[in-house]
């Protein structure tokens, strides 16, 4: 219980209790997926491609299913064999409207072609998971290794190798929006054109707990229950029992108790979910399957990979006239999960918070022989942003212009609000020239020649750079419903999924706050589809916008419901009752409170169970319209041009994010995404061999994780402008920092190294790259 | 093998495989899964427990090296009247945890650090950190937590 709580206590919208959450996880007595144990639990392992491209001629598992231990031995064939279907994309462009596309559909184990290093070819279960691991060594695959593409300008080149025959060119889809004819036609009036070609490196999400899985199987009823770290337990239910093991959805229960992080990577299930089942039922036995790092990060859905050409037209006065962008985005080897909502998104939020008279962009989605990438915290809106942002610093520098002045210019003012963008959106809300001058203000922009000017004393270029951005918060619809017990507590019943994002705390917060209940009888439940009757999780910072309505429309309705009852009570007209100030009001002074009415709602005679027995209710919110979160963030750094290190000294981030529900779960929920950002922008890189396909970033010993003295102290300040189209007025906040860090640093680290004649580096601005850029540049100059 | 060793102050006996880490004893053959795995290469730190009154990655110490030694673990924190220490009660003022996974290796590293530096500046404490990952936090609020522990337990002259 939270210890500075009183247990009768009411919390409010806007403070910031202890979390309900936190005993647990500090005591050692979370209970994540790795943790649960089960008697007579077998454990499973897969067999990884070690080739990037290859066909299968044939594979020996005999000599495996032998060894000590082991139970069954799994394969490609095996799953054909027993009708297994494969993972299909959550959705595609044709969907919504787009063009036609190709849609993949990835099998549990493949059978016939491997098309990326950490494809899954068997799955072992064994007594112990070192048996597991020892048989995995007995199968013996022949490979016949086929070339490989790992680069989006080797995908798209002439000749390239095909990695589905379906998709000539390894073009799997693509999207457009805006207006080309006009956007042409605004370029040819341009005083000043801006270019720029920008890479977004591939990342790795890498919760630190990995995903993984524990299937069960009971042949008395014919049903499964897979527990896995996942992020949306009833859309993996829904995908596993309809497309890949044709079964009902009533005999899939899916469990997803805590979570470790997901950042969008868990919000889809995986082969392994399928084959712990699969193994389950041809075991009999529980089957886990916890990965090593190694294999996590070969086979997480990966993020970001996109290669941009875009392109800014401005007139003399620096007023923008229009953007252009050509964009190609890496799907990896098959289409998952939300894989299309990053190549979407990439291309809409490139307008952002600026006034842009004509918008064309195209984005195309390639196949290459990598992981295939998938939504990661911003899903195309750190992409987009990078794009805009980078371009209007860039434009600044070449017109001679402060970038903060340049943005002045083009910001969308308060007064052009609703303001409809060229690639669908509507912005309601926003005060974004208020934000840039606070941002400014708080990063002290004023006396930033003094801290420049000392840092050229000693040897150092300091740089400055603002990363602005606008996004949208939520997606889809879903639904909370709030139930009474006979006791007058109150159980929370979510179809959204926190795995770090405090939903445990936040919603009984809101609903001790509108019925007055106590903040510590409020339960939370979430997580299993036999609990709760449906709900699609959490990911693009959803939960929010999309709980709090829904919960509000539930207490409402609880509320209403509630009122003959405590009309009964008070013995008065249910017309003479009204609920304020958190309690049923009648003539005469007479106050019920919500719990006492609950309590009676459960009476099981007399006059009061005709009233029905208990009181509960539920509420569904969908996102449309959506709502625009959006902020100003400032970082400065300063780089030693002796070692290329960026260091990073400041970093502003002032976020709107509508309504504050809880201060420091949003400002906590700010530092995690700029530390994603920073990562993305200073180490992070998923690499493969451009030949072979083989992974080089593969352990937490070759991929750049960001540290504790990687990440700077944070200035975080949340602007509440209150969202029009959601009565709770919540905006969103997961994604805030991911989105506008990469960009803020990015412009940092530029306006750095312009001063010794570099003009562009891509990321991860590494301290090697910035040094070999620096060497580079210096020659150059010399030439 | 037979590895006698003390958790939490309990003496417990038990029977592990010379390959066996010392994560694994706890968590396989103790049941005390709060002490977590996040990696193999002793990257992440969520692992950390106390060896003999040192911090350790558990994933670091093959379980038969911890043979009569004493082991504190993330469940063993707290006081026996199940009073939090102020490096758990520092966590949860501080919003330091949001996972959670994190959590246990993080408050066994904050706690060693302050044993050897009782008020330590942010620097050294984001230093001392460089063997914990986390992915949720950025690291901002746990660095802010060990240093309110500090001042706390400077205070009360802990
Ligand atoms: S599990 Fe020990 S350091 Fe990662
Ligand atoms: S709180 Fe999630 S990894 Fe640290």
């Amino acid at each position: 219980m939270n210890p500075n709580v009183q247990k009768s206590s009411v919390v409010h919208i806007g403070d910031s209790p202890r979390r309900v959450e936190d005993h647990k996880f500090l005591t050692g007595r979370g209970q994540y997926v790795d943790d649960l144990d089960f008697p007579s639990l077998v454990y499973g392992v897969p067999l990884l491609s070690p080739h990037a491209h290859a066909r299968i001629v044939s594979i020996d598992v005999s000599r495996a299913r032998q060894a000590p231990g082991v139970l069954c031995v799994l394969t490609g064939q095996d799953a054909i064999d027993e009708g297994l279907g494969g993972f299909p994309p959550l959705f595609m462009p044709e969907d919504m409207g787009g063009p036609k596309g190709y849609r993949t559909s990835r099998p549990v184990l493949v059978a016939d072609r491997v098309r990326h290093v950490g494809d899954r070819v068997a799955f072992v279960v064994a007594e112990t998971a070192d048996q597991a691991r020892d048989a995995l060594d007995l199968i013996e695959v022949d490979y016949e290794p086929l070339p490989a593409v790992v680069e989006l300008s080797d995908a798209s080149a002439e000749g390239a190798p095909q990695i589905w025959e379906g998709a000539p060119g390894n073009r799997c889809c693509m999207v457009m929006f805006g207006n080309e004819a006009a956007t042409t036609d605004a370029f040819a009036a341009a005083a000043h054109v801006t270019k720029l070609e920008l890479l977004n490196n591939r990342v790795s999400a890498n919760s630190i707990e990995p995903r993984c899985a524990i299937g069960r199987y009971s042949g008395v009823d014919d049903t499964y229950i897979l527990y896995s770290s996942l992020q949306n337990p009833h859309g993996a239910r829904q995908m596993l029992a309809q497309a890949v093991l044709k079964v009902e959805e009533i005999q899939l229960r899916v469990v997803s108790p805590d979570v470790g992080g997901g950042f969008g990577m868990k919000a889809d299930p995986y082969p392994e979910d399928a084959m712990v089942l699969w193994a389950a039922r041809r075991t009999g036995r529980p089957v886990k399957w916890v990965p090593t790092r190694s294999e996590s990060i070969a086979t997480d859905n990966h993020g970001r990979d996109q290669k941009v050409n875009a392109e800014m037209a401005l007139d003399a006065e620096g007023r923008i006239l229009a953007i252009r962008m050509r964009s190609m985005h890496s799907f990896g080897a098959y289409v998952m999960s939300a894989a299309v909502a990053p190549l979407t998104f990439a291309v809409r939020f490139v307008p952002s918070v600026y006034n842009v008279p004509s918008f064309h962009g195209v984005n195309v989605a390639f196949f290459t022989n990598t992981c295939p990438t998938g939504p990661y915290r911003g899903a195309g809106r750190p992409e987009a942003t990078y794009v805009c942002e980078r371009l209007i610093d860039q434009a600044a520098h070449e017109l001679g212009l402060n970038p903060a002045e340049l943005r002045r210019r083009n910001l969308i003012r308060p007064d052009q609000l609703p303001y409809s963008t060229h690639t669908g959106f509507v912005y309601d809300s926003g005060n974004f020239p208020g934000l840039l001058e606070k941002a400014l203000r708080l990063s002290d922009e004023e006396s930033y020649p003094l801290r420049k000017g000392e840092s050229s004393n000693k040897g150092l270029l300091r740089g400055r750079g603002i990363g602005f951005f606008i996004e949208q918060g939520g997606i889809f619809n879903d639904k909370m419903t709030l139930r009474f017990d006979a006791s007058g507590g109150l159980t929370i019943l979510s179809g959204l999924h926190s795995h770090g994002q405090s939903h445990a705390t936040v919603f009984a917060q809101l609903v001790s706050d509108w019925l007055g209940v106590p903040f510590a009888s409020v339960k939370y439940l979430q997580g299993d589809t036999d609990k709760i009757s449906f709900g699609r999780g959490t990911y693009a910072a959803r939960s929010s916008m999309i709980g709090s309505n829904a919960l509000r429309i539930a207490a409402d309705e609880l509320i209403a419901k509630g009122k003959p009852i405590a009309a009964f009570l008070m013995n008065c007209p249910k017309d003479a009752v009204e609920f304020k100030d958190r309690l049923y009001s009648g003539p005469g002074g007479k106050q019920i409170p919500m719990t006492e009415v609950a309590k009676a709602a459960h009476i099981k005679a007399g006059p009061l169970a005709s009233f029905g027995v208990g009181l509960e209710a539920s509420g569904v919110w969908n996102t449309d319209p959506p709502n625009f979160p959006n902020g100003c963030h400032v970082c400065e750094v300063v780089i030693d041009p002796e070692t290329g290190v960026v260091e990073i000294e400041s970093y502003t981030a002032v976020d709107d994010v509508g309504r504050v529900l809880n201060p420091q779960i949003c400002e906590g929920q700010v530092h995690g995404g700029v530390a994603q950002g920073i990562g993305q922008a200073l180490l992070e890189q998923v690499v493969y061999d451009r030949e072979t396909g083989q992974l080089i970033s593969g352990s937490f010993m070759d991929y750049g994780m960001p540290r504790a003295d990687d990440i700077p102290v944070m200035k975080t300040q949340l602007e509440e402008v209150t969202c029009k189209t959601n009565p709770v007025g919540v905006k969103a906040v997961g994604e805030a920092g991911t989105i506008g860090a990469p960009a803020a640093v990015m412009n940092a680290v530029h306006d750095a190294l312009r001063a010794v004649g570099v003009t562009h580096l891509d990321m991860p601005a590494t301290p090697l790259r910035v040094w070999n850029a620096i060497q580079v540049a210096k020659v150059r100059g010399q030439s | 093998m037979r590895v006698h060793i003390k958790v939490n102050q309990v003496q417990r006996d038990c029977e592990v495989e010379s390959r066996a880490l010392l994560s694994d004893l706890l968590r396989d053959n103790l049941r005390l899964t709060g002490t977590h795995r996040g990696c193999d290469t002793a990257q992440c730190g969520a692992c950390t427990v106390h060896l003999d009154g040192v911090a350790v990655k558990s994933c670091q110490v093959l379980a038969v090296q911890a043979d009569g030694s004493d082991v504190v673990t993330i469940e063993g924190l707290a006081g026996a009247d199940g009073q939090l220490h102020p490096m758990q009660q520092a966590f949860s003022e501080c919003h330091a945890l949001q996972c959670g996974f994190c959590t246990p290796g993080m408050v066994m590293s904050g706690v060693d650090l302050l044993r050897t530096h009782p008020r330590p500046d942010t620097a050294t404490i984001r230093e001392a950190l460089e063997g914990n990952l986390c992915r949720c936090t950025g690291y901002v609020n746990i660095v802010e937590a060990i240093r309110v522990c500090a001042d706390r337990m400077a205070a009360k002259g802990v």
